[in-house]
């Protein structure tokens, strides 16, 4: 039996990734993940691996691109405004093909913003974020335990696909403790054959990200594509509450999906039929499942700690089926259970006459 | 008459690709590669060398050299050559810079990775402008030079100086080894190719960070011919960028 401790989540990512077999970490100090680093600082040492302090989130980057060009396990973590720096590095990592994990425990913003906890990075994460045609898989847990066991994964869906993977966490999750399970140590990883490891009885190997000569990058880019479609085809990930008879269904993911599991629960109590789709993976995100389900519910909230972000995506696949309402918290804010189910009430069929409903506009909804 | 048994003296390196390479007329880095890849001959390290070429004129280098290559973003290539070598101390790693990439937009990268000691060779090629770009102000261009982003001249007054990078990491205490040399005759790539050998084997017993920076010719945005080019960088280079021994075993040298 594999031991059961309390941990942070910063430090349950770490821990995750140590016995996912990351050989190198490098990062740059920034709240609210620096719990993360100081565990990398601790533990990487201790057992024979690299860690270093680099001199900025565009260093640190880099320093995972060279690593993961050796073909060893490397990963880099911050938070929003750190990540924005690193989307640099990203797009390289992303057009030379190599395997990396980059975990943002997400603060407000824009700019310097806040260190409370936000979701308002979710569109650098799914779009692509930095320059050129490209995307990453995002993994968003809304628990402990979910960072320690995406960001362990995470490892394996970079070496299975080639591409940097993002584990999209928050303030809250990044902090709070909770009991957790301790994964088994990965000994065993996958071959890569196209490794910098030096040309010794074979021709030399290049990593690189330019391609001038004529079509090349257009063939770079159609084998990107290709990938990214089988991604989608294979990689979905979604927990579902509670939808198979409900009508109001919520679409949250993260914290605002942790808090609308409760407030569900809650409705069901008093005999409101809600219930819940949480995407795991936001990129790729769970399009098909949500059009399935826009075919049988009455109404769809989104919440989430943004303006409506992943609001869009919500609606890219529902189509007009049915009415889009959004719940939005701007301050960096958690919302409250009895928030959600004060919508989800007002949303209801049955609710009662003088209820007034969510607005349906992007713009977000004031705070009780 | 050719002798009996005729003795081979001269041969392309076995780490220099049998490529035609894409560099202008009087380039200086066409003769550099030919004297690095002699050097990882010598060595016999090319089987277990990793260089990092970023963006710049040079970023194609892997197209000539016999060893694993990584591309770098731009100035980020310390950063990355630092990565390789602490996935994989075994290798020896070199990066080959320009002088935008080392001491413009990675200066940060630059300064850290000889603070850290990291043990990589770094080649900064200085030829005072970006030649990739069409031939911009480098933080290297002499004052009063003039290029398409200082086009009456570099002044002092509104653009400083040109930066001495062997001066400024000469005064870090880790750095093992340190030498500036310029490009501009028989005499001189020999030293150059001394230095490379010395950064080389620094990094091979272990000993840390090595430098070597190679003054070097770009007729092609000096708008002089390649002979003039060579006369630019012995003189007024050499006159702002002195070319000597800045470190040796860890030690300052003095001039």
């Amino acid at each position: 039996m594999s031991s059961r401790v309390l941990m942070t989540g910063n430090d349950a990512a770490a821990e995750g990734a140590i016995r996912a077999g990351c050989r190198c970490y490098f990062g740059y100090p920034i709240t609210p993940q620096n719990e993360l680093i100081a565990y990398m600082a601790k533990h990487m040492p201790d057992r024979g691996r690299v860690f270093i302090q680099s001199e900025s989130e565009l260093a640190a980057i880099s320093m995972v691109y060279g690593s993961a060009a050796t073909g060893i396990r490397a990963m880099t973590s911050s938070s929003s405004p750190g990540i924005s720096l690193k989307q640099e590095g990203i797009s390289y990592l992303a057009a030379a093909r190599l395997p990396s994990v980059i975990v943002n425990v997400q603060r407000g913003g824009p700019g310097l913003g806040g260190i409370e906890p936000s979701q308002g990075d979710y569109f650098q994460a799914v779009k692509g974020g930095g320059h050129g045609d490209y995307h990453m898989i995002v993994l968003a847990p809304d628990s402990v335990q979910e960072m320690h066991d995406l960001t362990a994964e995470a490892f394996d869906l970079a070496d299975r696909y080639r591409t940097p993977v993002m584990v999209l966490a928050d303030g809250r999750i990044g902090q709070m403790m909770e009991p957790i399970r301790l994964r088994e140590e990965q000994r065993e990883f996958p071959a890569k054959p196209w490794a910098l490891t030096g040309a010794r009885n074979r021709k030399p190997r290049i990593v690189r990200s330019l391609f001038v000569e004529e079509g090349a990058l257009e063939k770079l880019n159609r084998e990107l594509q290709a990938q990214y479609r089988l991604i989608e085809r294979e990689e979905v990930r979604f927990e579902e509450l509670l939808t198979s008879d409900c009508s109001v269904l919520v679409a949250a993911w993260g914290t605002c999906a942790r808090v609308a599991k409760s407030a569900i629960r809650k409705a069901r109590a008093a005999g409101l039929a809600a219930g819940l789709l949480r995407p795991i993976t936001v990129w790729p995100f769970p399009t098909q499942r949500l059009a399935q389900l826009a075919e049988t519910v009455k109404a769809i909230l989104v919440v989430e700690m943004n303006s409506g972000q992943m609001l869009e995506d919500v609606r890219l696949a529902v189509n007009g089926r049915v009415p889009v309402h959004f719940q939005g918290f701007l301050g960096s804010r958690i919302p409250s259970e009895t928030e959600i189910l004060t919508a989800i009430r007002n949303l209801s069929p049955a609710s009662a006459p003088g209820r007034r409903k969510p607005r349906k506009s992007h713009a977000p909804q004031k705070p009780a | 008459m050719p002798p009996k048994n005729p003795r081979k003296l001269y041969r392309r390196p076995a780490a220099l690709a049998d490529v035609p390479m894409h560099y202008c007329v009087g380039c200086g880095h066409s003769l550099i590669h030919k004297v690095l890849a002699e050097v990882l001959d010598e060595l016999a390290i090319a089987d277990r060398t990793i260089g990092v070429a970023p963006v710049g004129c040079a970023v194609f280098a892997y197209n000539y050299l016999n060893c694993d290559m990584s591309e770098a973003a731009h100035g980020r290539t310390p950063a990355v050559a630092t990565g390789i070598k602490r996935a994989r101390p075994d290798s020896i790693v070199f990066s080959y810079q320009g002088d935008g990439d080392l001491a413009a937009i990675g200066l940060a990268e630059t300064l850290h990775a000889a603070n850290r000691g990291e043990n990589i060779t770094v080649i900064f090629i200085n030829n005072t402008v970006y030649g990739m770009t069409g031939g911009q102000m480098a933080p290297t261009t002499l004052i009063g030079q003039k290029t398409a982003t200082s086009p009456h001249g570099r002044f002092a007054e509104t653009m400083g100086y040109p930066l001495r990078m062997c001066e400024l990491i000469d005064t870090l205490v880790r750095p093992h080894y340190i030498e500036r040399v310029a490009l501009d005759g028989p005499r001189n790539v020999l030293r150059a190719k001394r230095a490379l050998t010395l950064a080389f084997q620094a990094q091979m017993n272990g000993r840390g960070y090595s430098f070597v920076e190679i003054l070097s010719a770009c007729p092609t945005y000096f708008r002089l011919s390649p002979l003039d080019s060579l006369k630019f960088v012995g003189k007024e280079m050499a006159d702002y960028f002195p070319a000597r021994l800045f470190r040796n075993n860890g030690e300052s040298v003095h001039a």
